[in-house]
C-alpha cells in the first residue's frame, strides 16, 4: 500500500468516495442493469436490438459523430495556433481571453437563444452580410447543422483554446531558443519541437471536447433539427426516457453513447502514446 | 559556416522598457580565444550572451564578424543564421528526442545525408564520454549526462561561437569540477571560441584566457585571469576577486614614485601603509592624487591570506582579538576584531582559538587602495 493510505489517512478519503459511488458508480451500474434487462427485471438483449436494429435510431450514431468530430476537430485545429501565439503572453491578453471565457460562463441555452436571434434569417450577422452584399439572401445558420456545429464551436473553442494555452505556456521557452541556436527556423522549432510536446495536452483536450461535442443535447434541440438531421443520440435516449417512458432502451443507448466515447479516447490515447514516448519514460529529472 | 579571426562587440547598449541592462559594452575576441564573462547576478552578464547569440535585439551599438555586422541595433542576423552554439543553464534538452535525437537534432534541419548525420553524433558523443547512451532519453539522465548532452548538440554542428551560460551551476560541487576540467580539455582540444559566463570566480579564473567582470550592465575590467585575481582595477573587483577585507579610511597622504605610490590611510585611528604598484596613466594613480587633494575618501583592499601573525619590518603591527574560527581543513578561516573596532578576515599559518589575542602584520606591498567608499 502507498505510504499515504496508511491507518487512519484512509478514512479521510470516505467522503470523496462516497460522493463517487453515489453520484456515479451506482447510477452507471444502474443504468447498465437497466440497459440489459426489460422493465419486468428479466435479463434480455431486446433494448440493444431495439437499437440497433431500427435504422431511424441507429443513424443517431453518424449523426452524432458527423457533428461531433468536425466541431473537436475545428476546435483544436482554431485552439493550437491561438495558444501557441499567445504562449508568451502578449499585450490585451486578459481581455482577448475574458471575451473567450464569457461564452464558457453563459451556458448553453443563453448562447442558443443569442444565436437565434444573432444568427437568424433577419439577425444582424444576415444583414451585415447582405449591407456589404457578400450574400443576395439571408444564409441559414440555425435549426440545420451549421447552427449545431457553430454551437459547438463557440462553446467548445474557448475550453480547447484555454486547456492548450496552459499546455503550452508550461513548455520551457529555452527550448525554442536552443532549436533556433541550432538553426531551425520558426516553422521548424513549431513543428520538430513545440508540436511534439503538445501533443499529450492536444490529445487530452480532444477527449474531452469531444465528449462535450458527442453528448451535445441543448444546441442540438434549440438550433438543429431535433427531428431529423441533427437528432443526435442523446436526443434519441431522451426521446425513449421521457416520450416513451422506456428506461431501458434509453439506458442502453446512454450505454451505447459511453461505448464509443470510450472507444474514440482510446484512439486518440494511442496516437498520443505513438507521438510522444519520451513522457511516459520515468526518471529523474 | 566560415569561422572567423575577430569577433568585435562595439558599444553595445541594452535597455528593457527604459532600464538599461547593458551600457557601453565592447569587447573584442580572437579566434580560438576562451572568454568569460564573470559578476553576480544581474550583472547583464546573460544579457550581454544573449545579444551576442542574437536572442535579444541591441539597442544600441554593433556586433560584428571580421568586418561584416550582424546586429547593429537595426538590422540583426537572425540566431540561427550566425552559426553560434549555445548551452543553457537549465541545458534545456528535448524531453521529447532521445540522447541521439537530440544531438542529431541540428544536423537533420540541415538536411544532412542519414550515414554523415550518425557518424557526427556518434563522434560527438564519444567526445563528450557519453558512448551507448544514444537510446536514452533526457528524463533518464543524470545532470552531469544531460550537461554533456547539451554540449555534444551544440558542438556537432561545429558552431563558430561556443557559448555556455552558467552550465556548471545545476551539478554537484565534485561534478562540477569534474565538468570544469573536462570543459578545458574540450577547448584545448577543439580550439573553438569560446564565450563562457558565470557568477563563480574559481570557474571563471580555472578556464579562461581573458575575463570580463561586470557590475550592473558595466564592464569593470577585461584581462587575463591572473591580471584580474592579483591587480583588481576597482573596488567591486577586488570585493568580487576575494578581497575580503575592505575598509573604508582617510588617504592622510600619497607620494608618488616611479611605477607607483606610497600612501598612508587612518582607519577609525589606525595607520596604515600602502605601497602602491600602480603605474603612471594607471586611473587609480590618478583618482587618488585627485583623493588627497579632495574629500580624503578612501578604501583599502587586501586578501585574508595576505594577512600574516606577527609585526611588519617596520615593527608596526595590529593587535586584535579572534571572534570567529572557521575550519576549512587545509587551514582555518579566522574573524577577528581590532582595537580600533575593524573586522580583520585571515587565514592564518598557525593555528588560533576563540578569544586568542593576535599581533597581526598587514603588509604594505599586498594592499590596494581605490579612492572613494564602498559604493
Amino acid at each position: 500500500m502507498p505510504p499515504g493510505l496508511k491507518g487512519g489517512r484512509f478514512l479521510l478519503l470516505l467522503p470523496a468516495l462516497a460522493f463517487v459511488f453515489l453520484l456515479f458508480v451506482y447510477p452507471f451500474l444502474y443504468g447498465l442493469f437497466l440497459s440489459f434487462t426489460n422493465p419486468a427485471g428479466s435479463p434480455t438483449l431486446a433494448n440493444y436490438a431495439r437499437f440497433f436494429l431500427d435504422p431511424w435510431e441507429s443513424r443517431t450514431i453518424w449523426v452524432t459523430l458527423w457533428i461531433a468530430v468536425p466541431a473537436t476537430l475545428i476546435n483544436v485545429a482554431l485552439a493550437i495556433p491561438f495558444a501557441v501565439f499567445m504562449r508568451h503572453g502578449i499585450r490585451g491578453e486578459k481581455i482577448i481571453t475574458f471575451f473567450l471565457i464569457v461564452p464558457l460562463t453563459l451556458g448553453t441555452v443563453l448562447v442558443s437563444e443569442g444565436m437565434l436571434t444573432y444568427m437568424g434569417p433577419n439577425g444582424w450577422l444576415n444583414q451585415l452580410l447582405q449591407a456589404i452584399h457578400l450574400v443576395g439572401k439571408p444564409v441559414r445558420f440555425t435549426h440545420n447543422y451549421t447552427g449545431v456545429l457553430l454551437s459547438l464551436v463557440i462553446q467548445g473553442f474557448p475550453f480547447a483554446f484555454l486547456m492548450i494555452l496552459g499546455y503550452v505556456s508550461g513548455i520551457n521557452p529555452d527550448l525554442e531558443k536552443a532549436s533556433q541556436m541550432l538553426g531551425a527556423s520558426r516553422l521548424q522549432t513549431f513543428s520538430r519541437v513545440l508540436f511534439p510536446l503538445m501533443v499529450p495536452g492536444i490529445a487530452i483536450c480532444f477527449c474531452l471536447n469531444f465528449v462535450m461535442a458527442f453528448s451535445v443535447f441543448p444546441s442540438a434541440m434549440l438550433l438543429g433539427e431535433p427531428s431529423g438531421p441533427t437528432r443526435v443520440v442523446a436526443i434519441a435516449a431522451w426521446q425513449w426516457a421521457f416520450e416513451k417512458f422506456d428506461f431501458n432502451t434509453a439506458s442502453a443507448i446512454s450505454m451505447v453513447m459511453a461505448v464509443i466515447e470510450l472507444i474514440v479516447i482510446s484512439a486518440v490515447l494511442v496516437w498520443r502514446n505513438q507521438m510522444y514516448r519520451g513522457a511516459s519514460m520515468v526518471g529523474k529529472g | 559556416m566560415k569561422d572567423f579571426t575577430q569577433f568585435v562587440v562595439r558599444n553595445v547598449t541594452k535597455e528593457f522598457a527604459g532600464k538599461t541592462a547593458l551600457s557601453d559594452f565592447s569587447l573584442t575576441i580572437s579566434h580560438g580565444e576562451f572568454v568569460t564573462f564573470l559578476g553576480p547576478s544581474g550583472c547583464g552578464k546573460s544579457t550581454a550572451l544573449n545579444c551576442v547569440a542574437g536572442l535579444l535585439p541591441i539597442t544600441r551599438g554593433e556586433i560584428s564578424i571580421d568586418g561584416d555586422p550582424i546586429d547593429d541595433g537595426r538590422k540583426k542576423v537572425p540566431p540561427e543564421k550566425r552559426g553560434f552554439g549555445l548551452v543553457f543553464q537549465n541545458y534545456a534538452l528535448f524531453p521529447h528526442l532521445s540522447v541521439f535525437g537530440n544531438v542529431a537534432f541540428g544536423l537533420h534541419i540541415r538536411k544532412l545525408p542519414r550515414a554523415m548525420v550518425r557518424d557526427r553524433v556518434l563522434a560527438a558523443l564519444r567526445l563528450v564520454h557519453l558512448e551507448g547512451h544514444e537510446g536514452r532519453f533526457p528524463a533518464q539522465l543524470s545532470g552531469g549526462e544531460q550537461q554533456r548532452v547539451a554540449i555534444a548538440r551544440c558542438i556537432v554542428l561545429e558552431p563558430r561561437l561556443l557559448m555556455l551560460d552558467e552550465p556548471l551551476s545545476n551539478l554537484d560541487a565534485k561534478l562540477r569540477v569534474e565538468m570544469r576540467n573536462e570543459l578545458l580539455a574540450l577547448h584545448t582540444r577543439l580550439k573553438v571560441t569560446t564565450i563562457y559566463v558565470t557568477h563563480d570566480q574559481q570557474e571563471a579564473l580555472a578556464l579562461s584566457d581573458r575575463i570580463v567582470v561586470m557590475r550592473l550592465g558595466r564592464i569593470q575590467q577585461v584581462g587575463t585571469p591572473q591580471q584580474v585575481y592579483s591587480d583588481p582595477a576597482n573596488l567591486f573587483v577586488a570585493d568580487f576577486m576575494g578581497f575580503k577585507n575592505i575598509w573604508e579610511g582617510e588617504l592622510e597622504s600619497v607620494q608618488e614614485r616611479v611605477g607607483g605610490l606610497d600612501a598612508q590611510i587612518g582607519v577609525s585611528g589606525l595607520r596604515l601603509r600602502a605601497r602602491l604598484s600602480y603605474p603612471e596613466g594607471d586611473p587609480r594613480r590618478a583618482a587618488l592624487v585627485a583623493a588627497s587633494r579632495g574629500d580624503r575618501k578612501v578604501s583599502t583592499a587586501i586578501r585574508p591570506e595576505d594577512i600574516c601573525l606577527g609585526r611588519n619590518p617596520d615593527g608596526s603591527s595590529v593587535r586584535a582579538q579572534v571572534s570567529l574560527v572557521e575550519y576549512q581543513g587545509q587551514s582555518s578561516f579566522v574573524t577577528a576584531r581590532a582595537e580600533n573596532g575593524m573586522t580583520i578576515e585571515l587565514k592564518p599559518a598557525a593555528p588560533v582559538r576563540m578569544a586568542d589575542a593576535l599581533e597581526l602584520a598587514i603588509p604594505a606591498e599586498k594592499m590596494f587602495v581605490f579612492a572613494g567608499g564602498k559604493d
